[in-house]
């Protein structure tokens, strides 16, 4: 059921031009900036030679352009969540899944991996991107593959928050609106702390997901953005009910 | 519930909404094979019961069994005999007519196998087969309206609840619209409701009227058309006394009461019960509020039940 939910959305998602545009333009800029640090790359690798430990190929070039995507994302995945289940509520087709034998848990849980597996098609696209330096070089897998993991994760907690956000209106741009500023608000939580032991850190999306960046996969940065997501779906499901109860 | 023959059974049916009752203590039953017709005004809480019916909406308080199911305690299995037309049809805009009836009854558990077969059924019961391949959101109201009747029926579910299915169709759709509910209603159980009297007439074996969220008014068609020829008065009584006290008054064929405080007396020829009925209300103290002839047609009996309530203290 929950994959029937999904392939409903996914197809959704393909038929509206928002997605192909999104999709478009995320890959032109991904393109650009990735063959931007590789021209930068080459051109100063005779100078980088002669350091003792010179940085990789992978370290210069993917390392800054899963950073500088994870920030687009941001800006993109509201625009593609925002329609999820405040659109459903406007035109009420929710009513087709209210009245099927479907649970809430299942109709959250599909939307959700709809969006998911749109979201992973572009990170699997950056992640052959970044795979096409193997052509020319010495590639770092473990620091592309931490980085695809945590750029994933990132993603799915984007559209774990985009999707509570649709669950709140009736008004796709509100929720694209709140999901952005939520997610801005948890990208930069730790910036109003100077403190580097506030417990503020440990919220913030960013500090997390630089850790992956780097090439450290830690359980506790993979248990903050399991977490992350199970905390948004579940207050999804438990909105959906409420609203069931209050009409 | 013990009832093997009952597919939908309400009761005690409640929902408010804030402070305000927009259904209050609906007790509704329906058998197999059985067509019911819903009537009220505008707001008496027609589609606010059959939300609850469906399980959109949860009631306040009262409880819905589906073929034995309860719905509130396994909604699953409840739903997977239920269909559903809405009063705004739950349509994807972006999908084929064909790619939304497959996905309603993917959504509705049919076995990937028996898809195509049922949405084809479905398509051909609705005259939906030259629009097969067209985007929902281009097709007529009235077309959408058909799209949203083969949502509801295409995984046969046992009980059909239709929220004024004939809105915005053509009279020939109507027609045949009404003989497929007919059709439905042979081995299904079906709920409509509507603002047309004479559809109710037509294809309904029982019909229940609403007024301000309660149950006014509920008989069998065949009991509506048999009293159109008999004699009769209708009596409404703040405290009524038994049945036989009714029927032993001199003149009074037989009673049948329609709700709680109304009943519909046959009469006899020879004696007028009118004087006999009025003086034993007032020593009796049944509380008289109503007295008037029999009402004949079904529209006679509606605008009696929902005016006469509107202007009630
Ligand atoms: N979501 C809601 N919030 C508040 N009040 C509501 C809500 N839905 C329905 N109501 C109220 O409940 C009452 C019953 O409404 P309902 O839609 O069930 O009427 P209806 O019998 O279907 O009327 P109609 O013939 O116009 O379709 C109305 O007074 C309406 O204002
Ligand atoms: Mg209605």
């Amino acid at each position: 059921m929950i994959f029937t939910i999904a392939a409903k959305e996914l197809r959704s998602l393909f038929i509206s031009p928002l997605a192909w545009v999104i999709l478009g333009f995320l890959q032109l800029i991904m393109a650009w900036m990735f063959l931007s640090r590789l021209d930068a790359f080459l051109g100063v690798q005779s100078q980088l030679m002669a350091l003792p430990a010179p940085p990789g190929l992978t370290e210069v070039i993917v390392a800054p352009v899963f950073g500088a995507t994870a920030l687009l994302l941001l800006l993109a995945v509201p625009l593609l969540s925002m329609r999820l289940m405040a659109e459903e509520r406007r035109n009420q087709t929710i009513s087709l899944l209210l009245s099927a034998p479907v649970s809430m848990t299942e109709i959250v849980l599909g939307k959700f991996l709809g969006l998911l597996l749109f979201l992973l098609l572009l990170v699997g696209l950056l992640g052959l991107m970044g795979a096409s330096l193997y052509a020319g070089g010495s590639l770092d897998l473990g620091l592309l593959l931490a980085n695809l993991l945590g750029l994933a994760l990132m993603a799915a907690s984007f559209a774990a928050v985009g999707l509570f956000l649709s669950c709140l209106t009736q008004q796709p741009v509100v929720a694209a609106i709140g999901g952005f500023g939520v997610l801005l608000g948890l990208w930069l939580v730790n910036m109003s702390t100077a403190d580097p032991d506030s417990p503020l850190h440990l919220l913030s999306l960013l500090k997390h997901f630089e850790a992956f960046n780097k090439g450290l996969v830690d359980t506790a940065d993979l248990a903050y953005f399991l977490l992350l997501i199970a905390a948004f779906l579940a207050l999804s499901i438990r909105r959906l009910d409420g609203d069931r109860l209050r009409g | 519930m013990a009832d093997p023959a009952l597919t939908i059974s309400a009761q005690g049916l409640s929902r408010s909404f804030g402070a305000r009752w927009a259904v209050r203590d609906v007790t509704l039953e329906l058998k197999r094979g059985e067509v019911l017709g819903f009537l009220g005004p505008n707001g008496a809480g027609k589609t606010t019961t059959m939300q609850m019916l469906t399980g959109n909406l949860a009631p306040s308080a009262g409880s819905v069994s589906i073929c034995g199911v309860d719905l509130l305690d396994a909604p699953k299995q409840a739903k997977a005999r239920l269909g559903y037309l809405p009063e705004v049809p739950p349509l994807y805009k972006e999908l084929t007519v064909t790619e939304y009836l497959r996905l309603a009854a993917r959504l509705h558990r049919l076995p990937k196998v028996q898809v195509q077969a049922a949405v084809d059924l479905a398509m051909e019961r609705c005259g939906l087969l030259p629009m097969a391949k067209r985007l929902i959101g281009s097709l007529s109201k009235g077309y959408q309206q058909r799209v949203g009747i083969a949502q509801a029926v295409v995984h046969q579910p046992d009980v059909v609840i239709l929220d004024e299915p004939t809105v915005g169709l053509d009279p020939n759709q109507i027609r045949e619209i009404r003989a497929l509910i007919r059709e439905l209603g042979r081995d299904h159980s079906v709920i409509l409701s509507t603002h047309i009297l004479p559809e109710v007439e037509s294809v309904c074996d029982r019909v229940q009227i609403m007024n301000e969220g309660r149950m006014v008014y509920s008989d069998t068609i065949a009991a509506l058309k048999e009293a159109r020829d008999a004699r009769g008065l209708v009596v409404g009584l703040r405290r009524p006394p038994a049945v036989g006290e009714l029927a032993a008054i001199p003149g009074v064929a037989k009673v049948a009461p329609l709700s709680e405080h109304l009943f519909r007396l046959a009469l006899q020829e020879a004696p007028d019960p009118t004087d006999a009925l009025v003086e034993r209300s007032v020593r009796l103290n049944w509380g008289l509020v109503q007295l008037s002839p029999a009402q004949t047609s079904l529209e006679d009996v509606f605008v009696q039940l929902t005016q006469r309530e509107e202007t009630a203290p």
